[in-house]
Parts: structure tokens; sequence; C-alpha cells
């Protein structure tokens, strides 16, 4: 048996396919912006919050790192459902891709602050700054360029993972697939295209990413090493 | 002659070991104080305790009129009189020299950019690495990551400056730089304190030179103290340095 | 309609060892593949190495949940319409792993300093031996770490195989969540047990991290 492969039937889903990316795009954007101001601010708890807060905190992070994002997507709209509220699909995958990220980029910002050097403190300290100066300046913007491949990476994965959230079927790209392969039939067919477009987001992210700390990070743009 | 800092029977322990055991010294405005002494002696630590890095347990300390020994001192603005300078440098990695020294200028004197940015052309200028104004630490040596740091502490037109053995990890042609800058100062009557193991420049330079042993102040005169020790403890030090 | 009680429980708790039965199967496959991988991504031949890091970057570049269907679909194709779930499933998550692996090991055996490299080769030493002798012993030193740390993500990617109908635990909470109704309930216990799988693991990795930091200050 030899397969005939069609993939002319997709054609007219193009649109569809294109409404799809769109709010994978949208989706990923969203929780990437969230997820970093979250992350950051349970990091900064994490390492030098109060001790209850801490633990708190680690916790979370815990919590989230192991157990599966499926798991937590499901939590999220049903446990919304629970409560007698609307669950919007949509809004139920950006609230648990969030929660997800947030604990992640948590955990790798807060090893970025644990790498600055307690004498980078004192010295700031020496000079006059006070704790809010020098933890800007001299604690957090030094952690977030050191860490910033790492959360790359991170928001990467994430734009991948949003496909997960088809599980409760938010519009994104791959529940668009799986209303199309079932519509035409032509499943690997479908899939192929939509591997292809995240293969093609996923660099072009990745891309933007560079692009912007070439912009934000001088000194990784002039010395073109890593902090 | 007004004093600048006074240090009365200062007594500091890292829980149960005993650091400084009583030390008194004072300083005048524009004297250069070269403290010396063995490893341990306390010194690094009795530099600390002036700039309120450390508390101290009893005794007082008193720095341009800022009772330093004092619970409710403002640390922020005992350090606007204060510049240190570290063994290790401590410049910041992600900032290129210049934007090293602005950064205090704009946070804690919020001065424009602009005006920042002429102090610290002045700064580098003064400590002659006006053509690194755009490198970052990275890319200087030693020595003059060290000058970097000095310039950085003078744009914040300390009265007092604190150096605690800046040119340890320096080798010797570096050393020199590093010295000849810190001389230029002495010279334009700024007032200073220096932990130092450079016995030379110390006899050269300091007004007063206190030897710490035990964490007491053991022995302490003008820089020719060194030519004639009168305890027998300064003598080996001295010796054995030779 | 029923509530949740020990017959669901035991459901799951047999759900969860299929979960571990093809975490293990990934992390097999997907190892021996990924060796594969990382020897391949550190080879002197530039056409080795591309074809290697390409497959990399399609690999971390797909999301595992359209890795799967292709494969279920695939199969199907190419004939195979009847395989048990666990096929496609194991496929799939074996190509995902070997990806990341293959990635994370080749970073070890980077990490290895370039001068044990010479030293070898001033030994007359020939590359195999090189490779087997002095650099994979200190490769793996480094790689045991992230490898039980990237063991975690396995486990908990192997829930993205219920959508190719393997009943492992997500599925399970799913299957029982279709008969009760009782969706806060159950996939709190489904996340208890993936977390009681998980969670050691992590603390190992951080475990084995922290002693191969001591150990090289
Ligand atoms: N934060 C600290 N906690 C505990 N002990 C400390 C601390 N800082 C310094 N010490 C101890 O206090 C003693 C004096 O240290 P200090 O750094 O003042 O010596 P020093 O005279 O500067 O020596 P060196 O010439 O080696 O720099 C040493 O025994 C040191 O181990
Ligand atoms: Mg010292």
């Amino acid at each position: 048996m030899t397969y005939q492969f069609d993939f002319s039937s997709l054609l007219p889903y193009w649109q569809q396919f294109a409404e799809g990316l769109w709010l994978t795009l949208q989706l990923s954007a969203i929780s990437t912006v969230l997820g970093f101001v979250g992350g950051a601010l349970c990091a900064i708890a994490r390492a030098d919050g109060p001790p209850w807060l801490q633990r708190v905190v680690g916790a979370y992070v815990e919590v989230i790192r192991n157990t599966p994002l499926l798991v937590q997507v499901f939590l999220v709209y049903f446990g919304i459902a629970s409560l007698g509220l609307m669950v919007d699909a949509n809004l139920a995958a950006v609230i648990a891709l969030v929660v997800n990220v947030v604990a992640y980029t948590c955990e790798i910002m807060r090893a970025g602050i644990e790498s600055v050097h307690k004498a980078q403190v004192e010295a700031a300290e020496c000079l006059g700054l006070n704790r809010r100066q020098t933890y800007w300046h001299v604690v957090l913007r030094p952690a977030i360029e050191r860490v910033y491949p790492a959360l790359v990476s991170q928001y990467v994965l994430l734009m991948l993972a949003s496909s997960i959230t088809s599980q409760i079927s938010a519009e994104e790209l791959t529940a668009v697939a799986n209303r199309i392969q079932s519509d035409t039939f032509r499943a690997f067919e479908t899939y192929i295209v939509v591997g292809l477009l995240y293969l093609a987001l996923s660099f072009v992210v990745r891309w933007a990413f560079w692009g912007f700390g070439m912009l934000v990070f001088t000194r990784r743009r002039k010395l073109g090493t890593a902090l | 002659m007004s004093v600048v800092v006074k240090l009365s029977n200062v007594h500091k322990s890292f829980g149960p070991l005993k650091v400084l055991d009583g030390v008194s010294f004072e300083v005048a405005r524009g004297e250069v104080v070269a403290v010396i002494g063995q490893s341990g002696s306390g010194k690094s630590t009795a530099l600390r305790c002036i700039n309120a890095l450390e508390t101290i347990q009893q005794g007082s300390i008193e720095v341009c009129g800022h009772a330093v020994h004092d619970e409710k001192l403002d640390k922020r603005k005992l350090r606007l009189d204060v510049g240190i300078v570290f063994q290790s440098y401590n410049l910041f990695p992600h900032l290129t020299a210049e934007q090293n020294i602005m950064l205090a200028p704009t946070c804690v004197k919020a001065l424009g950019k602009k005006a920042a940015r002429d102090i610290a052309r002045d700064c580098l200028a003064r400590v002659g690495l006006s053509e690194k104004a755009d490198h970052y630490p990275e890319q200087l040596s030693g020595g003059q990551q060290q000058r970097v740091a000095i310039a950085r502490s003078l744009a914040m037109q300390p009265k007092v400056m604190l150096f605690d053995e800046v040119t340890s990890a320096l080798d010797p042609q570096l050393t020199g730089e590093v010295l000849k800058v810190m001389e230029d100062l002495a010279r334009g009557g700024m007032t200073m304190i220096l932990v130092t193991h450079e016995m030379a420049f110390a006899r050269k330079v300091a007004s007063q030179v206190v030897y710490m042993n035990k964490g007491k102040v053991w022995e302490t005169g003008p820089g020719s103290m060194l030519d004639a020790p009168t305890t027998p403890e300064l003598r080996d030090f001295v010796g054995s340095g030779l | 309609m029923p509530s949740f009680g020990l017959v669901h429980l035991e459901f799951l708790a047999i759900a969860a060892f299929w979960t571990i039965g093809l975490s293990a199967v990934a992390f097999i496959g997907g190892g021996m593949l990924g060796f594969v991988i990382a020897l391949m991504r550190v080879s002197p031949s530039r056409l080795v190495r591309g074809i290697a890091i390409t497959y990399v970057q399609v690999v971390q570049g797909t999301p595992l949940l359209i890795l799967l269907f292709l494969i279920y679909f695939g199969l199907a194709i190419i004939g195979f319409d009847q395989l048990p779930a666990i096929i496609a499933a194991g496929i799939g998550l074996t190509i995902y792993s070997s990806g990341f692996l293959g990635e994370i090991w080749r970073g070890c055996i980077e990490s290895v300093p370039k001068t044990q490299w010479e030293a070898a080769e001033c030994l007359a030493m020939t590359r195999w031996q090189r490779m087997t002798r002095v650099i994979l012993p200190q490769a793996l030193r480094i790689a045991t770490a992230p490898t039980v740390g990237f063991l975690v993500q396995i486990v908990k990617n192997t829930s993205l195989a219920s959508v190719v109908g393997f009943v492992e635990l997500a599925q399970a909470g799913k299957l029982i969540n279709n008969s009760i109704f009782q969706p806060f309930m159950v996939f709190v216990t489904v996340a208890v047990f993936y977390f009681i799988i998980c969670f050691p693991l992590s603390a190992w990795s951080r475990g084995l991290e922290r002693r191969l930091n001591v150990g090289r200050r």
C-alpha cells in the first residue's frame, strides 16, 4: 500500500491555521510577559524575603515543577468551573500557563540572584546607594543578563507547551489542527503542516529574543561574551 | 587641625573570636595613616568598622561628625563622606568603567546623565584612564580595574578614603601605577587610611603608621618608626618584610 | 452518581505504574538514541554534526503533542493501525527524550576541559580511546545531575501520551472524571501521584548537583 500525500485539501483552511498561529503567539506572549514579571517577584521573595514567604514560594515552585502542565491546565479549567464561574478556555489557558512559567522563571532568576557576590552589594552600599537602588542596579540587572539565555529557552518551551491547552479547547494552533484533521481526514498532513509552523515559530521567537537581548544588554553586544 | 576619624577603645568579636581588642587612634584632616600588621591582626575589620560594614560591641567611632557606633546612625549619610576601595576591586561587571563611576552620582546625588558623565570623565582623568571610559571591567588589567574603583569612590567627593590592601592582588608593575594614583591623592590633601603591605610606600607617604597586632594597636608613630621599631613584634614584622 | 473512592484510587495507582513504565521506556530508548546524538554532535565531520544539529533543532522546536500525533497517524498510514498505544507513545517519547538528552550530554562532554583532550592526545591515544577512557568518564560525573533532572521532565511529559489513548495517570484521571465528574478532587489526586514520583527525583538531582559543586571547589 502506498500512501498518497494530499496537502491540497488543507489549502482552504489556511485562514484557520493563521488564526490558530496568531492565538498561539498571543497566548505565549502574554504568558511570557506575565511569567517574567511574576517570576522575578517570586525570585526576589525566594532569595531575600521573610522566611515564611521564602517557604511559601519554595513550596509553590516545587509543586509546579513536579507536576505535569496538562494536569495544571485541567485543574485551573475545572477549578474555575467548580467555583460556579463561566470559564473561557483561552483565559483558563493563560492562567495555567502563567502559573506554570512563573515557577520556572522564579527558579532560573533565583540562581541568577544568588550568583551575585555579596561584595558587589557591599560596594554599592558603600557608594551610598539605598536598598532599592542596590537591588535593581547591582543585583537584578546583572542577574537577568546572566540568566537571559536560560530564560529564552524556557519561553520557547512555553510557546511549544501552549499546545497542551488544546486539551481544554483553547483556540490555539493545535486545537485548530485537531479540528481540521477531523474535517478533512488528512491527519498526517495536518500535523506535518502544524509541526512545521511550530518549528518556524520557535526559530522566530528565538531570533526575536536574541535581537531583544542585543538591544538591551549593551555589554553583550559589545563584547559578545556571556556575563 | 581637626580630627576626621577617631576610634576610642573599639572592641569587636566574631562569636568567640576577639578581633579588635580596644583599638584607639585618631586621624586628622589631610593626614595619611598606614595601618600595617600580620595577617589576621584585624586591619580589615577595623576599616570595615569605620565604614559601618561591621557593628562594634564596645567603644566609639566618630567619622566626620557621624557617631558610627550609634544604632541610629544614618549609614547612607556616613557613606557620602567616606569612600572605600577593596582588595578585590568589586567593579560592577555589567557596566563600563564610566557607567561604574556614574552610578552613584546619578542614584545618590540625583545628578543628570550629563553632569555625572562629566564627573566620571574627570575622575578617570585623575587616575590616568581617560581612554578606557567605555571599557568593561573584564577588558581592563587588575591595576586598571583598581584605578577605576578608586575613581568610582572619588566621584562621590568623600572627605575620607579607606583603602584595604588595594595592591595585594597586583604584580609589581601594576602595583606601581595604583600607588602613584594614591600618592597623588595624598599630595592633593585627601585624608586617607590605608591598610598596606607596601612598607616602602607607607614610609614615604604616611604621616602616621599604626602597627596592629592581636587586635590591638601595638605601636604607632611617624613613618620613620619603621626604621627604629621599639617593640620586638614590630621589629620582627618589619624584618620579615625586607 | 458514585463519588471518588478507593476503587478510583486503585485505578490511579495502576495507571501510575504505566506512567513509570512508559517513562522507563522513554528514558532507556531516548538515552541510547540521545547518546548517539551526543557523540554525533562532537564528531569531527561537519556532515555528521549537521545531521545531529538538525535532528535536535527539529525535536526541540516541535511540541511533543504534535510529535505524538504525527507518529500515531504516521504508523496508521504505513499499515500499523492496530498497534497498542504504548508503541506510539513509546516511540514519541523516545524521540523527544533523545533530542534533549543528546543536547544535555553534548554540553557535559564539551565541559570537560580542552587540556584533557590534549593530554590524551599527547599520550598517543586514538580518538576512540580518548573518548572512552578520558572524556566520557569525566563527562559522566557532570552528566548525572542534569540527567536525573530530565527524568522529571520525561515523567511529566508521559501525561501527553493520553492523547494517543495510552492509559497512564492523566488519562486515568480523565476516565474517572468522565464517570463521576468531580474534576477538582480527581485531578488534585492525579497531581499528588505525579508529585510523589517526581519530587524524589528532583531532590536527588539537586543533591547530586550540590555534591558535584562541592567536589569541584
Ligand atoms: N565575617 C567574619 N566572620 C568571622 N570571622 C571573621 C570575619 N571577618 C574576619 N574574621 C576573622 O577576624 C580575624 C581578623 O580578620 P581581618 O580580615 O580583619 O584581618 P586582616 O588583618 O585584615 O588580615 P589580612 O592581612 O589577611 O587581610 C581573622 O581571624 C578572620 O578570620
Ligand atoms: Mg584584610
